[in-house]
């Protein structure tokens, strides 16, 4: 029950604070979620959804650091591996 | 999301973790979603020797106490009460029954996915009492605030929440604080700090020396945690980083956190099979008293007591992997519970049946090729 998934928003709809809602995608499924707690989420943009609520918008700028740090250690690797 | 599935990049991070590690460290996992995670990709398989993960006491269904399942389920036999429940609550063991046994009996036992669900529920229902079982940890925290608050602005009176919530720091600090603990490092619970962000860490890697690095659930994500964790460790670092960044600012959700605190004050809790922890609950307000079922019912004069077999306790505190206990994946199944972390996806028990039992030989998605060499 603790698993929290990240799901694309569709479309907004309700009135700020409290009933603000969005129509999520989850890879096909689509559920209504709270967007109460994340009211500035967009169209197009992915949250992260746990039963019912959105609680964070996941941020596009940021969801490479993961790549980018495996290309730092990556190419740290093939500097290791050249060496005699 | 498949790019953080990666096997190239999962071998990669492998290699980066073994070429850093030079002595044995013991990092705990905090959170059942990632103990899910770490069991069903097989990580264990892909670290170095000395690297060993602790599964931590992070499954809200496992920790909730026994009593409070007797409570739910004397609830539930009431004839004029509908019990709601998230669906991984059902299967628990209680000291007698469980949930899902009261339903077959005639109990009125919903399964609901969200509290707010309860709530319109109770609208529909006004000639019943609608009590929501609310279990979680911070990051259900909100959503249960919201339906009390809700509940609470419309004038529903037929509403009341049964909670047991658990705080993640005072568990981690429980944990350290334990003789002969041998957790090095930890990785934090990502969810949790989306909610609450990374702040309230920080205590705890300064007065314990361990580094705590938030981390995400995918397998990179937990691979890239690791190698944050374990350079940490060997460069003798104890700082609070943050693997998450795409989902967890480190302020976390200041929305989510003021309803919260409207709603909920902190407060002592027991842990199944860990015990009473300070501070490490929430509980209802003053202000919102009226919505708390066990003062709307009035206590239970149940006699509880745990199955003498399981040993959840030690399981949940990383002290025994699942495997260890001579009731796993023989008299006690994820069919035939006997306690909590075999019911819970996020039960560590429950994962490892599911992912590295003997009945299985290979799980395709899984990195490692050499299941069960424990
Ligand atoms: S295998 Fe079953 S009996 Fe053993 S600790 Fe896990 S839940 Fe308890």
């Amino acid at each position: 029950m603790c698993l929290a998934v990240p799901g694309q928003v569709l479309s907004v709809a309700g009135e700020a604070p409290y009933g603000l809602t969005g129509r999520v995608s989850f890879g096909g499924v689509v559920k209504e979620v709270s967007l109460a707690y994340v009211p500035d989420a967009r169209p197009g943009e992915y949250v992260i959804v746990h039963v019912g609520f959105a609680l964070s918008k996941v941020d596009e700028t940021e969801a490479n650091r993961v790549f980018e740090y495996i290309r730092a250690i990556g190419e740290l690797d093939e500097l290791t591996e050249d060496q005699p | 999301m498949d790019e953080y599935r990666d096997a190239a990049d999962a071998r990669r991070f492998a290699r980066a973790i073994a070429r850093v590690t030079t002595r044995p460290w013991k990092i705990m996992e905090v959170c059942g979603g990632q103990t899910h995670a770490i069991v069903r990709f097989g990580i264990e398989d892909l670290l170095p020797d000395g690297v060993t993960l602790i599964h931590g006491p992070g499954c809200p269904v496992c920790v909730t106490p026994v009593e409070m399942i007797d409570k739910a389920i004397e609830l539930a036999g009431r004839s004029e009460v509908i019990l709601c429940s998230f669906g991984d609550m059902l299967r628990v063991p209680g000291s007698r029954t469980s949930l899902l046994e009261a339903k077959a009996a005639g109990g009125r036992v919903k399964v609901v996915y969200s509290p707010m669900k309860a709530v319109e529920l109770a609208r529909a229902n006004p000639d019943r009492e609608v009590v929501f079982f609310a279990v979680g940890f911070e990051t259900t925290a909100p959503a249960n605030a919201m339906a009390v608050f809700q509940a609470a602005r419309d004038g529903l009176e037929n509403f009341s929440m049964l909670a047991s919530h658990v705080l993640v720091p005072p568990a981690m600090e429980a944990i350290l604080a334990a003789p002969g603990n041998e957790v090095r490092g930890f990785l934090g619970a990502g969810h949790v700090c989306a909610v609450m962000g990374i702040d309230e860490y920080r205590p705890l890697a300064r007065r314990y020396g361990v580094p705590i690095v938030v981390t995400g659930f995918e397998p990179l994500d937990l691979l890239h945690g690791i190698h944050l964790c374990v350079k940490q460790l060997e460069e003798g670092r104890a700082d609070v980083e943050n693997q998450y960044v795409r989902s967890v600012r480190p302020e976390g959700n200041l929305k989510a956190m003021e309803l919260m605190r409207e709603v909920f004050v902190v407060g002592p809790r027991t842990w199944r099979g860990i015990g009473s922890i300070p501070d490490s609950g929430l509980v209802l307000r003053e202000t919102y008293r009226d919505f708390d079922a066990e003062r709307r019912f009035g206590p239970t004069d149940s006699h509880t007591e745990e199955t003498s077999e399981c040993i959840s306790g030690l399981v949940l505190q990383g002290r025994r992997k699942p495997f260890e206990c001579p009731a796993f994946g023989a008299r006690c199944t994820p069919d035939q519970p006997l306690g909590a972390p075999m019911v819970s996806s996020e039960g560590a028990c429950a994962a490892y049946y599911r992912y590295r039992g003997d009945h299985l030989e290979t799980s395709e998605t899984s990195y490692g090729g050499d299941h069960g060499k424990e």
